[in-house]
């Protein structure tokens, strides 16, 4: 009797690719239902057409890639990599934005970014971020066609009118998306990001621009808020603090890119507290935590050292600050990821762990003064 | 008028003095590199074998640094051919056909073996091998030094009996590579 | 050291990254004692159980051989013997499947168990303090003990070390999963086991010594302690359980907080590691003499019915364990009829052991385990790696890395045979041991890429050692043939100058006497010629032909012969004065001819002559043949040769086919190599007839 041969190890822990990518897409629904909650169907319709999107493109370019291996495509198009990248990027469009906004988007995100580079774990840049920012820069009126929240709107906004506002620019009952985006008070809407940027431009302070009503709202008044945005920011950590705790993302990037947006707004707070927004602001405005938790966590376009995550974590949070306050645009997560996707394999390769056995002294002298060397290794 | 004339010699006296000045830097920090017929000796894989139509490596090497074809070393393959292609700064060429591996032997690597029986001890082969691998005197049987020989196969052809044969150096637990699918899993009936 | 020890007192340890830690799975065979089973029918002993190199053999098919008996020795200090486990007859001595990841076969013994299980002769030491260093040193090394843990490095090198040691470890940590033979012998053996650390204290003379043992083994430590409390140079360390703990790197760094520098032993530092079921061997083979003939073996998993721990003679074959704990094969019933997929049975842990080819495979000093899981416990072990998917840079593989590497960075640069990357990521301190694999999400086999990479590396290193060598050996050659060269030249002119002197001297005597002239001058050549061999007998071609019939000439020095070859030397000397063509041929074929008749008178004297002589023959055919392609002669030679090779034996025929061979080469290659031939018969004729001249 001849036994089977296989490889050592012959245990395993049974996670697997896929298996991860459904955990992540689980701990991203809360902050899609609190988006829906606040700001209607919208990004649920965008989700729905990037996902749609980005399984026949996947499937597309798998088939023609893969000549003969038609079982493992099916595979590969499910392992959850393409459906994620289709949420990610659904959620971070405007919800009034053009059908096609969201169709060019992922097509870019799945067939260049994605697949021309080589498929899941070859791409450099974070599909969904590359595809944002494509759009951004590509199609800016259509990519500021930000929908204030419910509350906030004098329109009746029901799944049918929005629908009708995606697909043909106009709801049934034929308001424009211009006429939409104008709140109860007669101003056209913008993000809470892109109003303080603008007020503070025109020589607000922060507390002024703060009394605007999509600040002030029962939780946010007294500390400065975006109305929605915080709810569904909270969403985002307590679905990216999931991922932790099942040990899905590490740790690093999220904790360090926070502290980072910390120190940064503290330090602008302390220098000018009237032209500076409150660390609890740029936490729970914008992409702030879904980028934290879910796209700079992205494996594959991240650094993979302990020191490294940590570099990168520390690197975009200075980035999205500065990118905030003094860049042209509004919110900076999507710059900041893919600016730092691009240093990732330099700083990968600068924070290599020292290997078991090399570099002695410098252990010899952790084991006496561990403190010491922890101040010389920071040097 | 006068303006063009101005710039051509404004531009032309530039252009003189960067070439001096880069002629003087090429003569007066020129780095003595590894010449050039070391390293592809270095690289190709000594086995002396005269496949390429050169005796031995180090002639091939000084043919390839002087324009000869980069695809002709059989036993380095393609693998050295890359190499050789990419110090040189060349296009990787396939193998040269007339030059390729005899494959009835398998692509592994081969040691030449005497049949010491039929060996009637003519020196014929001792003369042909490259690396004094075969030990033996007239009259006297031949043998293999197996760790010298670099499977070349020169010596087969000069043997009168036709004795010497080429084998695939055994797989041993020592030289084992790793290859979990070669071993052969017979199936339950 | 102080603090180090002042640590350890105070049951603080160190760390070492990563690590896992998988279901462990001890309690299926924790709570049994060790069964001793039955003696098997056969037993298959490797030459070779250990690194290192396999002894001299010093039985036979056929003998039969005592229980304890020795069965190889070597004077490589590298080497360990082996002996018969029980009383026996060795039935064959041949090649079969062994205990090793590749399946491969190499020499074992085959012993017939007789069962009687009777013993060499033993001298029991009743005090092993009494015994010198070098007494016990070297009956540690005939008993064959070489480490039980993982590689099996020969103990009594590893004891046998002159730098002081500041800590001897005992490695019973016993990180693998499913394993407990160590646990189960630290039961039931803690005495003797203290006993073989007394003797290692004895060698070494260590400052500290340190069990290290994982507190899943609650039993073990209590035994370990209660042996040890009198003890207080020794000190029970109870370490957390993780996987690879019991890494003999990992557990140093546990212990002593040290790391081993990258590229040398742990001796190197002042430790040493010695594994538990050692030290019992070391205290069976020093105080009982009894050599390594049995160990502990878990048997386990769920395709077993009765997982245990047993007494297992080193040799038997697996089946035969097997059969005594149940395994039964289980029977896919996902797939239709045959063929059914067989079971994997994996000999060692199920994260660095090795799945075994069948179940002829014996059981050899470093097999701990036999471990045979079932499709439910264990899938990974059933699929054949073709479930891996791209690597996503979790970096989850360099989060578990004991050694602190970048496993994802090293798969890739191993796809991508990157060497020089490798190197520069330190693959060769990584420890195979499967952490990386075992987390892996993308399912990638990754220490089966480390152990390719590793192998070809190891391989290239050796090629280009190979390289270097075979060029600096072409560069002699060349060197010396030059040199060879030269003196001919030399020689030549000196001879031509003689020559012309020579003849300008003579030529008024007129032709009769030139004859004379060249003889002697062809004398001269073959002389210097001759002294002029090399040692290492390469010889030009020419040169090869003149001393391969100078031999035959000088051995056989009788009357009748040296009459035939002055003959011979006359004709030849006639034909090298005439540059006649046509009485050249002639003198040829006289010349062949009578060259045949001393071959004859050759051949009746000795057996082997026969073969050069045929040799001879053949040389001189295939000269003739291209020579004188139009002529009938060779024939007639062939037949000659065919006559005198009938007379003596058997072995003729087959020198027959050679010079038949031989014939049908030359007849293909006439045309080709005609001219150059030619021109080297010629030559071999002058120092022929000079010789024989001399011998007169």
């Amino acid at each position: 009797m001849a036994f089977w041969i296989a490889s050592s190890p012959h245990n395993h822990n049974q996670t697997a690719t896929s298996a991860l990518m459904r955990l992540v897409i689980y701990a991203v629904l809360p902050g899609v239902f609190a988006q829906w909650y606040f700001f209607g169907w919208g990004n649920i319709i965008h989700i729905a057409l990037a996902i749609t999107t980005a399984l026949t493109c996947e499937f597309i370019v798998l088939s023609l890639r893969s000549k003969n291996k038609t079982q493992n495509i099916s595979k590969q198009l499910f392992d959850g990599s393409a459906l994620l990248t289709a949420i990610l990027l659904g959620i971070c469009l405007p919800a009034l934005a053009p059908w096609w906004i969201s169709v060019i988007g992922v097509a870019f995100a799945i067939v260049v970014v994605k697949q021309l580079y080589g498929g899941l774990g070859n791409n450099p840049f974070n599909p969904a971020m590359a595809a944002y920012v494509m759009l951004l820069i590509s199609f800016p009126i259509q990519m500021t066609s930000w929908q204030p929240p419910l509350d906030l709107i004098n329109i009746d906004l029901g799944f049918t009118n929005t629908l009708t506002a995606i697909f043909t620019g106009f709801t049934s009952d034929g308001y424009s998306v211009e006429q939409l985006r104008t709140s109860i008070d007669g101003f056209t809407m913008a993000t809470p990001l892109d109003t303080l940027k603008t007020n503070l431009g025109l020589g607000f302070t922060v507390f002024e621009t703060i009394e605007n009503s999509m600040f002030s709202n029962n939780l946010s008044s007294g500390l400065g808020f975006a109305f929605g945005w915080e709810w569904m920011n909270i969403a985002f950590l307590g679905g990216g603090l999931f991922l932790m705790a099942k040990k899905a993302i590490a740790w690093q990037t999220p904790i360090s890119f926070l502290l980072s947006l910390l120190v940064c707004s503290i330090i602008a707070y302390s220098i000018s507290p009237d032209g500076s927004a409150s660390t609890l602001f740029h936490w729970l405005t914008g992409g702030c935590m879904l980028g934290a938790f879910f796209i700079l966590t992205d494996p594959v376009t991240g650094a993979t050292s302990v020191k490294g995550r940590l570099i990168i974590g520390a690197l975009a949070g200075l980035l999205v600050y500065l990118i905030r306050t003094v860049g042209g645009y509004p919110d900076g997560v999507a710059f900041a990821v893919l600016l730092c996707n691009m240093t990732a394999p330099l700083i990968d390769q600068y924070t290599r762990p020292r290997t078991y056995g090399h570099n002695i002294d410098s252990v010899k002298s952790t084991i006496t003064q561990e403190k010491a060397n922890e101040k010389g290794e920071v040097k | 008028m006068i303006n063009i004339l101005i710039a051509i010699l404004v531009l032309g006296f530039i252009s003189a003095l960067f070439g001096a000045l880069l002629g003087y830097a090429s003569v007066r920090f020129h780095v003595e590199g590894d010449p050039i017929v070391e390293q592809l000796d270095a690289l190709l894989p000594q086995t002396q074998c005269g496949q390429c139509g050169y005796p031995g490596c180090k002639p091939y090497a000084e043919a390839v640094a002087n324009g000869e074809a980069i695809n002709k070393c059989a036993p380095g393959g393609e693998d050295t051919i890359k190499k050789i292609a990419n110090l040189l700064g060349v296009d990787v060429e396939p193998i040269d056909e007339s030059h390729e591996l005899d494959s009835t032997l398998g692509n592994g690597p081969t040691v030449a073996f005497i049949i010491e029986e039929d060996c009637i001890g003519c020196t014929k082969c001792i003369q042909a091998c490259p690396v004094d691998a075969i030990l033996g005197a007239a009259k006297q049987m031949h043998t293999i030094i197996i760790d010298e020989c670099t499977g070349c196969d020169l010596c087969v052809a000069p043997c009168p009996v036709d004795c010497i044969e080429m084998r695939p150096i055994p797989e041993t637990i020592q030289n084992w590579q790793w290859d979990l699918n070669k071993i052969a899993v017979k199936q339950l009936d | 050291m102080e603090s180090i020890i002042e640590r350890i007192l105070q049951n603080k340890f160190w760390n070492f990254h990563g690590g896992i830690h998988p279901p462990e799975q001890k309690t299926l065979t924790s709570g049994k004692p060790i069964k001793q089973l039955p003696l098997p029918k056969q037993l298959i002993l490797p030459l070779q159980q250990h690194i290192g190199r396999q002894g001299d053999l010093l039985v036979k098919v056929g003998d039969k051989v005592l229980k304890g008996q020795a069965l190889t020795q070597s004077s490589n200090p590298m080497a360990v013997p082996v002996h018969a486990p029980t009383s026996g007859t060795i039935s064959a001595i041949r090649k079969s499947a062994i205990a090793h990841p590749s399946g491969l076969s190499e020499l074992c013994i085959f012993i017939d168990v007789d069962g009687d299980d009777t013993w060499k002769t033993r001298e029991i030491c009743e005090d092993f303090t009494k015994l010198n260093k070098q007494k016990i040193i070297q009956k540690i090394a005939d008993a064959g003990i070489a480490g039980m843990g993982g590689a099996g490095f020969p103990t009594h090198i590893k004891v046998n070390t002159k730098p002081e040691i500041n800590f001897l470890i005992i490695n019973a940590a016993e990180c693998e999963p499913y394993i407990t033979a160590d646990d189960l012998l630290m039961c039931e053996q803690s005495e003797a086991i203290i006993d073989g650390i007394k003797i290692l204290e004895q060698l070494l003379n260590p400052a500290f010594i340190l069990i290290g043992i994982e507190d899943n083994k609650p039993r073990a430590i209590k035994a370990l302690q209660h042996a040890t409390k009198n003890i207080e140079k020794i000190s029970v360390c109870v370490l957390p359980t993780k996987y690879p703990t019991g890494g003999e790197k990992q557990l140093i760094k546990i212990l002593t907080g040290k790391e081993v520098k990258s590229g040398t032993l742990p001796i190197h530092s002042g430790i040493v590691v010695q594994n538990v079921a050692t030290c019992f061997a070391i205290s069976d083979a020093v105080i009982n003499d009894i050599p390594l003939i049995r160990r502990v073996v878990t048997v386990t998993g769920q395709a077993v019915s009765k997982p245990q721990n047993v007494w297992a003679l080193l040799g038997t074959p697996v089946n035969h364990l097997l059969e005594h704990t149940g395994f039964v094969t289980e029977h896919d019933s996902s797939k239709a009829n045959p063929p059914v997929t067989s079971p994997p049975v994996i000999m060692g842990g199920p994260l660095m052991g090795f799945s075994i080819l069948n179940e002829f495979v014996p059981i050899v000093k470093t097999s701990n385990c036999i471990l045979a899981p079932s499709r439910a416990e264990m899938p990974s072990a059933f699929d054949n790696n073709s479930s891996e998917v791209e690597c996503i840079r979790c970096g989850q593989c360099a989060d578990v890395c004991p050694s602190q590497l970048l496993p994802q960075e090293l798969q890739w640069s191993a796809k991508a045979k990157d060497h020089q990357q490798l190197n520069k990521l330190n693959l060769f301190d990584c420890i195979d041991c499967g952490a990386c694999a075992y987390v892996c999400p993308s399912k990638i086999p990754l220490v089966q890429y480390y152990r390719i990479a590793k192998a070809e590396i190891r391989q290239q290193q050796q090629l280009d050692l190979k390289a270097e060598k075979a060029k600096s050996r072409f560069e002699a050659r060349k060197l010396r043939l030059e040199k060879d060269k030269n003196a001919r030249e030399e020689k030549h002119k000196k001879a031509a100058a003689a020559r012309k002197i020579a003849m300008s001297k003579r030529s008024a005597d007129g032709g009769s006497a030139s004859s004379a002239v060249a003889a002697a001058l062809a004398r001269v050549k073959a002389k210097k010629k001759a002294k002029s061999n090399d040692e290492l007998s390469v010889f030009s071609i020419e040169k090869a032909e003149s001393s391969s019939v100078l031999s035959v000439s000088s051995d056989e020095v009788t009357d009748e012969k040296s009459q035939v070859k002055a003959a011979i030397a006359r004709a030849k000397a006639k034909r090298l004065a005439k540059k006649d063509d046509v009485s050249t041929l002639k003198v040829a074929n006289k010349d062949s001819e009578e060259k045949e008749k001393t071959i004859k008178t050759v051949k009746t004297v000795d057996d082997k002559k026969a073969k050069i002589a045929a040799a001879v023959a053949k040389a001189k055919a295939k000269a003739k043949k291209e020579q004188q392609p139009e002529q009938s002669l060779p024939s007639s030679n062939e037949k000659e040769v065919k006559a005198t090779s009938t007379k003596t034996d058997d072995k003729k025929a087959r020198i027959a086919a050679a010079v038949a061979k031989a014939k049908a080469k030359a007849k293909a290659k006439k045309t080709q190599e005609k001219d150059q031939l030619a021109v080297m018969s010629n030559e071999a004729h002058a120092p022929f007839k000079s010789s024989n001249e001399e011998s007169e």
